[in-house]
């Protein structure tokens, strides 16, 4: 059975086979987010199940693969919900001082760059390189988990400042505070374990 | 308040700047900044990229792994 990955004709996309060839991809949106590899394939499956009740709601005005993604981004949002009211964001102090202790490394007491950045090159020659991605994917996991969930519902799922304080109940300096740090440890890690040591 | 902002202070303002609008004289914190520190030049440049390499990342294709 050839699998039309692109619209919704005849068997439709919706048959288990033609949406199997997405796993690798959901997974992978999904890992950036919640980390947690069981939780991540319990979300991906869950999304193909709801994928097959649902097909006849696919209406072939978007590709499946968006369609697919918007499953899974609701998937993780619930999660995400669950896990802001189990263990909440603000007022871990030991989070906190961690994480701030973490930024305070990365510059000297007068604010200037202990490692200063360095030119990383042209963008898309790193873009096509496997072992760039294999860095990012590890410098992503290694991100301590407040900064990673507050980073991941920005860039992962483009939400508003606005929007992360609402589901994740922190206020709007906070998240820009999080924010600020998980863009430095990335960035570090990605230019320590890339580029090397100079 | 120093005349010239320090880079940890340049870092905050260029990361917010993903996240909403600068005022007017944060603009101007960051402009009199940037053209004395090659280091922080990059460091705007890399938070382009790290939206980038998302976007990239999620988006790579499969079969290539």
């Amino acid at each position: 059975m050839a699998a039309d990955a692109t619209t919704a004709k005849g068997d439709g996309p919706q048959q288990p086979a033609a949406l199997e060839q997405y796993r690798d991809y959901l997974l992978r949106y999904a890992l950036l987010q919640l980390r947690d590899r069981a939780a991540a394939e319990d979300a991906v499956q869950e999304t193909l199940l709801a994928a097959i009740e649902s097909s006849g709601r696919y209406a072939a005005k978007s590709s499946v693969k968006t369609w697919l993604t918007g499953i899974l981004k609701h998937k993780i949002i619930d999660h995400v919900r669950r896990q802001s009211r189990e263990q909440p964001l603000a007022g871990d102090d030991a989070a906190e001082r961690s994480e701030s202790e973490l930024v305070d490394a990365l510059f000297a007491a007068d604010g200037h760059w202990r490692d200063p950045p360095r030119s990383w090159g042209d963008p898309d020659r790193a873009f096509e390189n496997a072992r760039f991605w294999e860095v990012f994917e590890l410098c992503s996991r290694a991100m301590p988990a407040r900064m990673a969930r507050v980073f991941a519902l920005r860039e992962v799922f483009e939400l508003s400042t606005e929007e992360i304080c609402k589901e994740l109940d922190i206020s709007a300096t906070n998240c820009w505070v999080l924010l600020h740090r998980a863009r430095l440890a990335l960035r570090a890690c990605l230019e320590t374990r890339w580029l090397g040591h100079r | 308040m120093k005349l010239i902002p320090s880079c940890r202070e340049v870092s905050e303002l260029l990361s917010q700047a993903q996240d909403r609008p600068l005022g007017a004289i944060e603009r101007l914190r960051v402009r009199v900044h940037l053209p004395l520190c090659e280091a922080c030049r990059n460091f705007s440049t890399h938070l382009a990229l790290l939206r980038a390499a998302v976007r990239a990342y999620l988006n790579r294709d499969d079969s290539a792994r």
